[in-house]
Formats: C-alpha cells, structure tokens, sequence
C-alpha cells in the first residue's frame, strides 16, 4: 500500500500538483472568506496546518481500532476536538487574530480536505508518513491562503502584510502602503472568486507551457535521432 | 443455527463500535479539557483587556479603580432606553464613589436598521463622548458618523441637557444645533434623538443605576 516517495516528490504534490486548494477545490468556504488580507490567510493556514497535522497523527494512530461503520464519527470526533483546541489557543494567545477571524476557526471543522485527509491517507498509512501528510496538505492550503491573501489585499487595500502584529505581536503596524484606496471588488466576496479563477488559471497556464515544453523536447530528440 | 451466530456476531460487533467510539470520546474530551484549562485565565484577560480598549475613548480620562466587566448592568426589554434590544450600563467608580455610566444602546430608527452607539455620561449627565459601535450606514452619507470616517461625532463632547438646552437637540435643519451629515438626515436624527432619551434616562434613573445589582450576560 506504502508506495515510496520521497520527500521532494511528497513536497512537489502537496504543494503544487495535488494542492488541496488549488487542485482538489476543497475548503472553499475559508479559502474565499478569509482571504481578505495577507495576515487572515497566513493565520487561518497555520491553523488548518495544525489540525490537518493533529488529526492525521491521531486517526493513523488509531486505524487499527477504526472499523468502516463508525469510521466517519470517529473522524468528526477526532477532528471537531482538534479544532476547539485551537480556537481556545487563538483566543489566549493572538486574541485580536482571533476576532478577526471569527467564525472561520471553528469552521475549520467543516474543511473538506481534513475529513478527505484522514480517509485517504492517514487511516491507511503509519503516524510519521500520515503527520508528514498533514504538513505538507496544510503547507500547501496555507501558501494558497497567504497568495490569495497577498493578492486581494494588494488589489484591494493598496497595501501588503499590514496588522502582522496580531500573529507576531507589537504594535498595530500599517505593512506597506503602496496606493491610497484599491479596487474595492478584490476585496469584496465577488473578488474571492476571481483572485481564486486566476491563481487557478495561472496554474493550468504554467502546467500547460511546462507539457509543451517537454514534447518539444522530445520531438527535438526524436528528430535529430532520425 | 448459524443465523443465531451472526446475530450474536452483530452484537458484538455493536458493543465495541460503541466501547471503540466512548474511549475515543473520552480521550478527545480529555484533550479539550485540558487545552481549556490552561487556555482560560488567558482568554479571560484578553476579554477584559479587550472591554476596557473599546471603552477607553468615552472614559474621557476619569481614572477608576472598579473592575468595569463586574460592574456590568444588563437591562432586558422594556428598558426605557432606546432600542429593542437589551440595553448595557457600565458603571464607573472612582475613588469608591460614582464617576460615570457608559450605555451600550441602539437607535432603532438609522436609515440602514439599528445603529449601536456607546455614550459615556459623566454624574453631572454632561457626556464624555459618544462612539458609533455598529451600523449599516451608507457608505460615503450616512457612514460619516463613524469616528474613522468623519469628525461629526465630536460635537456631543460635554453636550448636556442643559447645553445645549432641552429643544435644541436635533440638527439645524430642524431648529436645533447640531451638525447634519452632507446629504444624510435621517441617520443624524436617529442618533440624536438616541443620546438625548439616554440622557434623560440617567437624569432620572441615576440612583437606581449605581444602586442595582450586577447582572453579567448569562
């Protein structure tokens, strides 16, 4: 069942290939409500990173006792509990990120990719490749985070990586300021939609350039052969 | 006969699905609690030291000593206070006696539904300042009442009931002395008539305010 892959590889699909965001479309309600600045998205990515993380440990490490009639609320059970957890830490330890993120930390519960991580993967594989799973799924839906963030708050605000203090702590700080008032829409749910259609497209793009690449290549090889 | 083995078999089966799952429960729960155990005393300071950061701009100054989130008076429909909500009093003490109340109410009549305004009134009922907490305004008109959008909420700093008088609380444009908002009337007119019943309110009510017992949310 364990095919061998090594890290590289594990990376190159996490992240780009079979990105939980980009690729599979799963946690779409966060990934488009959240994304409204670069330090929401990085915030709500390391949270999902620490759950999907968690509760893939946690069900590898318990899929001997999973049977398949109770599989999926033992996963609820394990994932819902994961969730409280980090909520009650955002809440002590980065309150202000907390309330700007509201409703979506709980939320996390209903992220389609955890529930879709713990079955495919983590109740089949062992607790270090199911953790290393975890990492490198949540890796890549907290990058996705960050560039839609990044994205819509440049566009929309004019200004990039600004409150980062609510992750880091200090002093309310402004980011950089790069034009007065953005264009509003990218900001707006509307946006959400179309920063997510281009990253989306950009992919496809460089995937697309990257295949034609490779068959001229071989062309080019066949034809000198011959 | 093999019939009777396959149910003795599901049953099973059923009793440890559930034994499976309650151990399951009970680590989970474990884990949660303990989380939350060490998670508490933070959250609540942050509560506290979040209340007391928004409050700060109607304190106008006044140094207290009380813990304001003990002091909280929560007043169910009907209140005499405007809105149709529950109202909330905070009570501020100085030195060991009455320096202030801050009221938490809503205009129920703002263009765009209920505005939710916070009044700082000092013991003499002249106000500290007023805060717009929540509306749904117009943006670019009836949104200037907001303390980020526009400077017009400073014109009730130290207003009374008695400066300006009783009828001069409206806009110009109904024969009163406040500022209207460039092309909004209906929004400034909801927030007036707010603070003034608010203040009559505590011109009436001022003992019974500082003589009622605490009543936190529940």
């Amino acid at each position: 069942m364990s095919r061998r892959t090594t890290i590289a590889e594990k990376f190159h699909t996490g992240l780009w290939t079979d990105n939980p965001g980009l690729v599979q479309l799963l946690g779409l309600c966060p990934l488009l409500a959240v994304t409204t600045s670069f330090v929401n998205g990085l915030g709500l990515g390391i949270a999902t990173l620490f759950v999907l993380t968690g509760s893939n440990m946690l069900v590898s490490a318990t899929r001997r006792l999973i049977r398949s009639e109770i599989r999926i609320p033992m996963y609820v059970l394990i994932i819902s509990s994961f969730v409280t957890c980090i909520e009650l830490l955002t809440d002590a330890w980065f309150p202000h990120l907390g309330r700007s993120l509201g409703i979506f930390i709980p939320l996390i519960v209903t992220n389609c990719s955890i529930v879709a991580r713990a079955e495919i993967f983590a109740s089949k594989h062992r607790v270090i490749e199911s953790a290393a799973d975890g990492l490198v799924m949540g890796a890549g839906f907290a990058l996705l985070l960050c560039a839609l963030g990044a994205f819509r708050e440049l566009v929309g605000s004019g200004s990039l990586f600004s409150r980062l203090d609510m992750l880091f702590g200090g002093e309310p700080s402004p980011g950089f300021a790069f034009f007065d008032s953005g264009f509003l829409l990218a900001i707006l749910p509307p946006g959400a939609f179309f920063s997510l259609a281009l990253a989306v497209a950009a992919k496809n793009a460089i995937d697309r350039r990257r295949q034609l690449e490779r068959r001229n290549r071989r062309s080019r090889l066949v034809n000198t052969s011959g | 006969m093999s019939r009777q083995v396959e149910e003795r078999k599901s049953a099973a089966s059923i009793w440890q699905g559930g034994i499976i799952l309650g151990a399951l429960a009970a680590l989970c729960t474990a884990l949660v609690a303990t989380t939350h155990h060490y998670a508490e005393p933070l959250i609540k300071a942050n509560e506290q030291a979040f209340l007391e950061e928004s409050l700060k701009p109607v304190l106008g100054g006044i140094k207290y000593q009380n813990e304001i989130k003990k002091s909280m008076l929560t007043l169910p429909l009907p209140h005499g206070l405007p809105g149709n909500e529950p109202a909330v009093i905070y009570r501020i003490y100085a030195d060991g006696v009455p320096a202030a109340a801050l009221f938490v109410v809503s205009a129920p009549d703002g263009f765009a539904g209920p505005i939710k305004i916070l009044i700082g009134v000092r013991m003499d009922g002249s106000i500290t300042t007023v805060r717009i907490l929540q509306h749904h305004e117009t943006p670019g008109l009836g949104d200037g009442i907001d303390a980020s959008k526009s400077d017009w909420q400073l014109q009730f700093d130290n207003a009374s009931l008695t400066a300006p008088d009783r009828k001069s609380w409206s806009i110009r444009r109904d024969g009163g002395v406040f500022d209207q908002l460039t092309g909004a009337s209906i929004t400034p007119r909801a927030i007036i008539r707010a603070i003034k019943e608010t203040l009559e309110y505590f011109e009436a009510n001022t003992k019974e305010i500082f003589a009622a017992a605490p009543s936190g949310p529940s």
